[in-house]
């Protein structure tokens, strides 16, 4: 049973490189690594967005998109992405590993 | 830690041009056989890296990608006003390449090209040629010279720095406004637009005005701005100006500087001629000196028009072009330099694999101005394409902060952190 568990884990981590990864939505999440570093892993300040849970990551950018939310900087750029979009990079992040 | 002798290839940079003679290129041997896939890239600043790191990324490291380099470290522009201002180092701002290779196999190569043969698919330099698949081009700006009278690049690496590529120059002008008396006058001559980093000019005000706010009170900072106008976050930088340091600078608009002289310290303008203790000019720029070797340059005599789906240049085939020599309606950023540099990885993946770049890219870019050692306001912006124009048009959204802050001063540090990293680490 331990044996079958340990074989069923490895290849759940085995999926996620094998698997096609959404390019579009790799390439759509690349340009917020400036602030919140290669793949949303951020090296210090800024939200870490690899790892994030899907939903939480729609409603935080929706909020902004909104204005419910008042922040600095991101409402000017949710306004810029498509709810689609929004929701592709969500994807993308929710799937990265937080830490190297 | 030092180079991985491996993966850094050292090779003496040679500062002369050799197109003029063509014959080297056939007497010196082909350096790195190629074997497999490949993509040469020419320059490893925020463009030229970012490509080469995400190449080799994004695909699971099956191109070769060969970085060619002339200088051993990468010295940020964005943050270089702040080594101005005093709140930062030289070295603060200095950082090593040796991450994209030990990380990422990217193929380091420090040194000159020297010529580029599109025709042939190879890139030349001192000591023998490089054959490409794809060849990137992130030649960043070189200054013309000529279009002022009287200065050169021997005088603005000696008397009159121009400190708009972060290096030697931005401690020449730190140390020349050390060594400014109090009461001074410390002269900024900004060119007309395009020009690399619109906000930096009045960001550089803001700092040399800070230095001298906290130690030659009774000095004074002059902006000749060849441009109508202010040309970025206009409001929030005259209100910093009349906030942070009342009296201090003045903006003088319409002023192109056409002549220097670096004996009498003066500067010359269609209306007037200035005198000043610093001078500090920034003359006209373009693509840099590799775009021309590539046959690239197609706009003005200074830029490159490229297809926004795949950066890949008008007039030259398997020929990408990224970063502040593009003829686009683009901020020429760091950031931007780096989005672009994802599109065209992104792109060249897909056209080396038979297949097509992504119709649609979709990029943001966010650039922060230091007001002071600890206040920032920024410009952000999502840019996509669009298909009538053929163009990266300004999406929904976009904007510049309510005011400086401190809380943006922060922000601007974690920006320079994390952009820093993912270029290069």
């Amino acid at each position: 049973m331990k044996a079958c568990t340990g074989i069923m884990l490895a290849l759940l981590f085995a999926l996620p490189a094998s698997a096609e990864v959404d390019k579009r939505a790799r390439s759509l999440a690349s340009t917020c690594a400036a602030c919140h570093g290669t793949d949303g892993k951020s090296v210090g300040g800024t939200a870490v967005l690899a790892g994030m849970d899907k939903a939480e990551f729609i409603k935080q950018m929706t909020s902004f998109k909104s204005g419910q939310r008042k922040v600095t900087v991101m409402h000017q750029h949710a306004r810029g992405y498509t709810d689609e979009e929004i929701e592709k990079m969500a994807t993308y992040f929710s799937t990265q590993s937080r830490g190297e | 830690m030092t180079f991985d002798r491996r993966e850094f290839l050292k090779i003496a940079a040679s500062g002369t041009l050799l197109t003029a003679f063509p014959s080297i290129a056939f007497s010196a041997p082909e350096l790195m056989k190629k074997k497999g896939p490949r993509v040469v890239i020419v320059g490893a600043g925020f463009g030229g890296a970012t490509c080469a790191k995400y190449l080799r990324m994004w695909s699971d490291k099956k191109i070769e990608v060969i970085l060619v380099e002339r200088s051993p470290t990468f010295i940020s522009c964005p943050m270089s006003n702040t080594v101005i201002g005093g709140s930062r180092s030289m070295q603060d701002i200095t950082h090593q390449y040796k991450a994209l290779g030990k990380k990422y196999g990217v193929k380091l190569i420090q040194g000159e090209v020297v010529a580029i043969d599109t025709a042939k698919q190879t890139v030349n330099l001192a000591k023998g040629y490089l054959k490409y698949d794809r060849l990137v081009v992130a030649p960043g700006i070189d200054l013309m010279y000529d279009q002022i009278e009287g200065l050169s690049q021997k005088i603005a690496d000696e008397q009159i720095p121009h400190a708009w590529k972060a290096g030697p120059q931005t401690a020449l002008l730190r140390k020349q406004l050390e060594a400014m008396a109090d009461g001074g006058v410390y002269l900024l001559s900004i060119p007309k637009a395009p020009y690399r980093c619109p906000p930096g000019p009045y960001e550089r005000a803001c700092q040399v005005a800070f230095y001298l706010k906290h130690n030659k009170p009774k000095s004074k900072v002059l902006i000749l701005d060849a441009n109508p106008d202010i040309t970025s976050k206009k409001g929030l930088f005259l209100s910093a100006w009349n906030t942070l340091y009342p009296g201090m600078i003045e903006y003088r608009p319409n002023a192109m500087v056409t002549k220097v002289d670096a004996a009498t310290r003066s500067a010359k303008t269609e209306f007037e001629d200035v005198k000043a203790d610093v001078l500090n000019v920034v003359p006209p720029m373009r693509a840099g000196k590799a775009a021309d070797l590539a046959g690239a340059v197609n706009v003005d005599k200074r830029w490159c028009a490229v297809d926004f789906l795949s950066y890949e240049s008008k007039v030259q085939k398997n020929v990408h072009i990224i970063g502040d020599a593009v003829a686009a309606g683009l901020p020429k950023s760091g950031h931007m330099a780096t989005a672009q540099a994802k599109v065209t990885a992104a792109a060249i993946i897909e056209l080396m694999n038979g297949r097509q770049p992504d119709p649609d890219p979709v990029v943001n870019n966010t650039c922060y101005s230091m007001v002071s050692d600890k206040e920032a306001m920024h410009v952000a912006n999502v840019f996509r394409f669009n298909v009538e124009k053929q163009a990266m048009v300004s999406a929904e959204g976009g904007g510049v902060s309510e005011k400086y802050s401190e809380e943006e001063g922060s922000f601007a540090k974690y920006w320079a952190n994390n952009i820093w990293s993912d270029v290069l680490r």
